[in-house]
């Protein structure tokens, strides 16, 4: 059963009549107890697809159902219990500790003098913990790093205690380490919590490995939702992300640049130093093909051309430019 | 522990304001003054009639312009906003301007009864106050409303010149002494209107303090927590209108203390939350302008208002700036 489901819904703005239409049509499935993962190229409609469904902006038409409810007819505050959010806006309070930022997500539970039950104080302790900021619960926001900026924001919208949260990009401007724990985080609260978690990305490599499901948005073809696996056998990345620059590696998830490749070299030889080479003949603009004029073994430690043995890549390339310029020989 | 402290200073300068002077009055005969029944000399009069109103509209306006102040810094998410960027005492000074210069027009009685000046005032800074509501309901972000506010301060500022360039000397130094600003004016007949004004500008504030905290983490988060933004918007510059454009009638504009009194309550408490920096504002700003006030009746010299808190005001804000570095 889904907790967040769309019918006909057609995203975009409209402007003094003018209408722009990003995506038509939506029928898209929210699941409870999954972390799904909106992916798509910049401009096609992640961040106006994650707004609409907050209700932070109107559609231009179908709807939106939360638990069954028409979410356009819900206040604003009914909709506070059932949606929290973490955005890409950066927040800059002065003197607000971490707890106090995460007690703001109690909002909507706490009556209009604002005052916090023993219950909770102990809640919002338990989803600081959840965030591993527990050490910093009393520092304030300017002493944080952007990471446990993050995660300060990602307890705030935990002690909303919402059967859903959305979050817009929370791993931009953050570095591999903390990338990975958040992502490893949304996927473990996910999973314990019950909460069906909705975030936007570029970090397709790691949705690839964290998300129990892909929503890949692109302006052609509309979403297309999936388990990662099988969007990457049915193609699906490849045609998104279409570009002549680089191209989708199904073997390993990875994009992979393509090279203007001028020139043909034949490798054989090692197994385990064999990637690595290829990948700096890529880049020096080399293709492999099979018995070429030119030949490279690479062997356990080194490389070897025409009999000469070389002990670096570094080397290899330097070896290899002079054989191409000797050819035309005009150099010296 | 800290609250008291400053509940007892402001007691404390609230009764220093009404001892100190040109002329001194013990601190017994304040008392039997006000407990006892025999009295009625000249001091007396002094103290019920000009004393005691004046230190309390030095309270009202110090507690409503750093109330004020608060709210539009959070509201604007800007650390130098204050009460008047909404054009509030542009539109005031519009008002006041345009009796005192038009008043040669005006029947006599009008324009030297002190209600003229008053109701001037509030008119125009309603007037700027309902369009800068007007358009808080058309725009969808806080800036935007803040750049629409100045504007209209801007076109008021520049009305009031206008005005000043046609009208004769005295008219001009009537207005200059005006902007001064001054605590003196309200009597208890004015302190009628004055109190309520305040009291449910003060009354929305505190009634909004759950919703300013929300609004500290902008206004896209402050929905996600359930807040209604376009309601609570309209509350919050309806309260600075009736705060600031209520003392702004009554004692002209008084710099500073809007901005500065919301800093030094952040610093001083080391939080943001609103239901404590709400009262710290009321009662450092009652402080400051009561300091204020002391300092302008020292004898000898009496100095505008609008100077002195000017002059404390302006360093705080130059501390700010530096701070931020």
């Amino acid at each position: 059963m889904a907790i967040l489901s769309t019918q006909n819904l057609t995203i975009g703005y409209s402007k003094r009549g003018k209408i722009d239409i990003i995506q038509p049509d939506l029928q898209l499935k929210l699941r409870a107890g999954e972390l799904v993962c909106l992916i798509g190229p910049n401009g096609s409609g992640k961040s106006t697809l994650l707004r609409t469904l907050a209700g932070l902006q109107k559609p231009l038409s179908g709807k939106t159902l939360i638990d069954g409810d028409e979410s356009a007819k819900l206040s604003q505050h009914e909709k506070a219990l059932l949606i929290s959010l973490v955005l890409t806006e950066r927040v800059d309070i002065e003197n607000a500790t971490v707890y106090n930022i995460v007690s703001l997500g109690r909002h909507p539970h706490t009556p209009w003098w604002g005052n916090m039950s023993e219950e909770d104080d102990a809640f919002i302790h338990e989803v600081i913990e959840m965030v591993h900021l527990g050490h910093k619960t009393n520092c304030y926001l300017s002493e944080l790093s952007d990471g446990e900026r993050q995660r300060a924001m990602i307890a705030k919208a935990l002690a909303q205690d919402t059967p859903i949260i959305l979050l817009d990009e929370p791993t931009a401007h953050l570095d591999l380490p903390n990338r990975v724990e958040i992502m490893l985080l949304l996927h473990k609260l996910a999973h314990k919590t019950q909460k069906a978690i909705l975030l936007s990305t570029h970090e397709l490599d790691l949705a690839l490995q964290a998300a129990d499901r892909i929503w890949l948005i692109s302006s052609d073809r509309g979403v297309e939702c999936g388990v990662p696996e099988d969007m990457v056998f049915n193609g699906s990345f490849n045609h998104a992300f279409q570009s002549k620059s680089y191209v989708f590696n199904a073997a390993n998830g990875n994009f992979s640049m393509n090279y203007p490749m001028t020139k043909s070299v034949w490798v054989f030889g090692d197994k385990t130093r064999m990637y690595w080479t290829l990948r700096a003949l890529a880049r020096a603009g080399y293709v492999v093909v099979q018995d070429a004029e030119l030949k490279i073994l690479v062997t356990e430690n080194s490389w070897i051309i025409n009999d000469v043995i070389i002990p670096t890549v570094e080397e290899l390339l330097v070896e290899l430019s002079k054989i191409t310029y000797r050819v035309p020989d005009f150099q010296r | 522990m800290l609250f008291l402290s400053l509940l007892l200073l402001t007691l404390s300068l609230f009764l220093a304001d009404l001892a100190w002077g040109s002329i001194h009055i013990s601190l017994s005969e304040i008392v039997s003054v006000f407990f006892g029944n025999g009295t009625h000399g000249i001091n007396s009069e002094i103290l019920l009639n000009f004393r005691l109103p004046k230190a309390i509209t030095a309270i009202l306006a110090g507690a409503s312009l750093s109330v004020a102040g608060l709210m539009m810094q959070t509201l604007f998410r800007n650390p130098l906003a204050d009460p008047y960027i909404l054009g509030i005492s542009s539109g005031a000074s519009l008002g006041v301007a345009l009796v005192m210069m038009a008043a040669t027009f005006l029947p006599i009685a009008f324009v030297s009864s002190g209600w003229a000046l008053i109701v001037a005032a509030i008119i125009g800074a309603s007037i700027v106050l309902v369009l800068v509501v007007g358009v808080s309901f058309k725009v969808n972000n806080a800036v935007s409303l803040l750049i629409v506010g100045i504007m209209f301060g801007t076109i008021a500022g520049s009305l009031v010149s206008v005005l000043q360039n046609f009208s004769n000397p005295d008219a001009i130094k009537l207005f200059v002494m005006w902007t001064f600003g001054s605590l003196s004016a309200v009597t208890w007949n004015y302190m009628q209107v004055l109190l309520p004004v305040v009291l449910v500008g003060l009354g929305f504030a505190f009634y909004l303090q759950k919703k300013l905290d929300g609004l500290l983490l902008g206004e896209n988060y402050a929905r996600g927590l359930g807040i209604s933004i376009v309601k609570t918007r309209f509350i919050i510059v309806l309260a600075t209108g009736l705060l600031a454009g209520g003392i702004t009638a009554f004692t002209g504009p008084i710099a500073f203390v809007g901005v500065a009194i919301p800093h030094i309550a952040r610093g001083l408490f080391r939080t943001s939350i609103h239901k404590i920096l709400l009262p710290a504002c009321v009662l450092l700003g009652a402080s400051l302008l009561l300091i204020c006030d002391i300092i302008s009746q020292m004898p000898t010299y009496t100095l505008p208002i609008n100077t002195i808190s000017a002059l404390f005001g302006a360093p705080i804000i130059i501390w700010i700036i530096l701070k931020r570095k």
